[in-house]
């Protein structure tokens, strides 16, 4: 299957990834080869056959509605590359 | 006892050293320590080794043994592959953009260990976030095959089993969401144990593939790994997806008599591609071993094998690409410091980040979630692998334990498929179809190559029945005879 460079820029705009102009290729081939050989899926009738996100069955898991432990703000701060006065500092969003 | 014999023990024979006061947790310790300085610049297979720590958890140990309140694991040297948190201690991932990472909680495996007595001597490499075959995509070093050094030790838990297979622990804990336990130990001739999605918690394991990912045990034995699995086991609130079955005694499973059990191999792994003709044969003499010993094989059929690979590498990349979201330089690790604003901050931050494997698979993920694409790719998979799931339920009608191979090859040559994803994603062929269908999966050494290289035989069981699981692994290593690390001579002392 061919994926173009311009399929692999708009990929990675949407996962918020540089790729070097340099890699492009490389990557286009990489997802072209896989996705080829995913190709074989689409021989298997799947009509009416139910899509399983999980492995095993279990129903929602509810408990009582009490404070357990928690992460201080101070160690959630921790390994924030930027931290100020208990909360992340992130680039300006606004200009 | 000298230093190299204690390094070399088993868990269970450590136990009764220690309880029976003929060596103590300090000089078990003090050996293994010691067997790490020595042999792991050769091998690699630590990112950190957590000295201090363990001489301290030892002395603990030997206080618990003295007075009577030791835990099942005391004094027993373990180390944990680099994705599951350690409180206070670095958890990298093996990728730049967790370098500096230090996780402020424990996972719940950890907290299991700690409670358990087992003393951490550190922790181990793998391809970064669980993310290979070969331990090759670690951002930090290559870990190599203590059999020959020349080799991968698999992955991507490769750390894990190169660390028990060179006697610098004596077990590990790994993760595995293809194959990550179970091929590697393969490669390396130690067992390794994949649990029921569910049977472990994941609390404080770094995701890869949410539905996927399990934590299980690397042995020597697999006496050892009925002990370590009934350590971790259990259900956890703080893991949603973790289910609550009681967790029996797995060691007081353990039984050599087989003859009730029905071994079911499938047809359509019989001449599978790339199947290596030594793999083949050691695996046709391991059924063999098994007949003899007085169970029945008997042929059985997962007519969706063919697609299995394909649709395992759509859902768990689709899977990682939302996973991996969060690396974004906010609230922890890596930030690019060149950065023109927010979302410019996001973008270096990923790219300087993350390894090439890494964004392979969150491009590849993205593009089979992203709009057009998602019918095509994603719901395809997701409905193949409820296929996948009814092809077990009904091989399970017919058998105990399914038999195939764990890995097609033994272990390759460093450098050998780097350049190809799709030759090295073929590794996991045999492995990968038992975490989509959620079913508990072991390797087991089942022999050697003309030049030394371990074997595995991989038994998968029906859901929660990792007691059948370790029963029959058990039964066959016995009798086959065959202990990895004792079985094999040559070059593993290198």
């Amino acid at each position: 299957m061919k994926i173009t460079k311009e399929q692999v820029r708009h990929v990675a705009e949407l996962a918020r990834l540089d790729i070097d102009e340099a890699d492009l290729d490389g990557f286009a081939r990489d997802l072209g080869d896989i996705l080829e050989h995913a190709e074989s899926l689409g021989r298997v009738d799947t009509t009416d056959v139910p899509p399983t996100s999980h492995a095993v069955e279990i129903c929602n898991a509810f408990r009582e509605d009490f404070i357990t432990g928690h992460l201080e703000n101070k160690d959630a701060l921790e390994n924030a590359p930027e931290a100020e006065e208990g909360s992340f500092v992130v680039p300006r969003i606004i200009e | 006892m000298k230093s190299a014999d204690l390094c070399g023990l088993s868990i269970h024979r450590a136990q009764e050293l220690l309880r029976d006061k003929e060596i103590s947790a300090e000089e078990l310790t003090g050996a293994v320590l010691e067997r790490i300085r020595t042999k792991d610049p050769d091998i690699g297979a630590f990112i950190n080794v957590t000295e201090q720590l363990a001489r301290k958890q030892a002395k603990q140990a030997d206080a618990a043994i003295a007075e009577g309140s030791a835990g099942p694991l005391a004094g027993i040297p373990i180390a944990i592959k680099d994705l599951i948190c350690t409180k206070g201690i670095a958890t990298t991932c093996a990728s730049r953009i967790l370098a500096d990472f230090v996780p402020p909680y424990d996972a719940t495996v950890t907290e299991k260990l700690n409670k358990a007595g087992a003393v951490m001597v550190g922790k181990l490499n793998m391809d970064e976030f669980a993310m290979g075959s070969s331990t090759e995509n670690s951002a930090f070093k290559l870990t190599r095959n203590p059999r020959d050094l020349a080799r991968i030790p698999g992955g991507s838990s490769g750390g894990s089993a190169a660390a028990v297979a060179a006697d610098m622990c004596l077990g590990s804990l790994g993760s595995d969401t293809g194959g990550s336990i179970r091929q590697p130990a393969a490669h390396c001739g130690v067992v390794g144990l994949k649990p029921t999605y569910g049977r472990v918690s994941r609390f404080g394991l770094v995701a890869f593939a949410s539905s996927l990912d399990q934590i299980g045990p690397l042995t020597g034995d697999v006496e050892d790994t009925a002990i370590m699995l009934s350590v971790i086991a259990g259900h956890d609130p703080r893991d949603s997806t973790s289910v609550g079955r009681q967790v029996p005694d797995y060691r007081a499973c353990l039984s050599t008599d087989i003859s009730g059990l029905t071994f079911g191999i499938p047809v359509e792994y019989r001449g599978a591609e790339g199947l290596d003709p030594r793999v083949g044969r050691a695996f046709e003499e391991a059924c063999k071993t098994l007949t003899k010993a007085g169970a029945k094989c008997v042929e059985i059929s997962l007519p969706h094998t063919d697609q299995a690979l394909a649709a395992y590498y759509l859902i768990a990349p689709a899977e990682a690409s939302s996973n991996l979201a969060r690396y974004d330089g906010v609230k922890y690790g890596f930030r690019s410091r060149e950065a023109a604003g927010l979302k410019d901050m996001y973008k270096r931050t990923r790219s300087e980040g993350l390894g090439p494997e890494v964004k392979r698979r969150i491009l590849l993920g993205t593009y089979a979630l992203s709009a057009g694409y998602y019918d095509a790719y994603y719901k395809k998979a997701s409905q193949i692998r409820t296929l996948i799931q009814q092809d077990f339920a009904r091989a399970f009608d017919k058998c105990d334990i399914i038999l195939s191979p764990t890995a097609p090859t033994p272990a390759f040559k460093i450098g050998e498929k780097t350049d190809d994803p799709v030759q090295m994603y073929l590794s996991d062929i045999f492995t990968l179809s038992a975490n989509l269908a959620g079913v508990p999966g072991i390797s087991v050494p089942c022999g050697f190559t003309e030049n030394n290289l371990p074997i595995g035989l991989q038994m998968m069981g029906n859901h929660f029945a990792e007691d059948a699981l370790l029963k029959a692994a058990y039964a066959y290593e016995q009798a086959a005879g065959i202990n990895g690390k004792k079985t094999a001579t040559g070059n593993n002392e290198a």
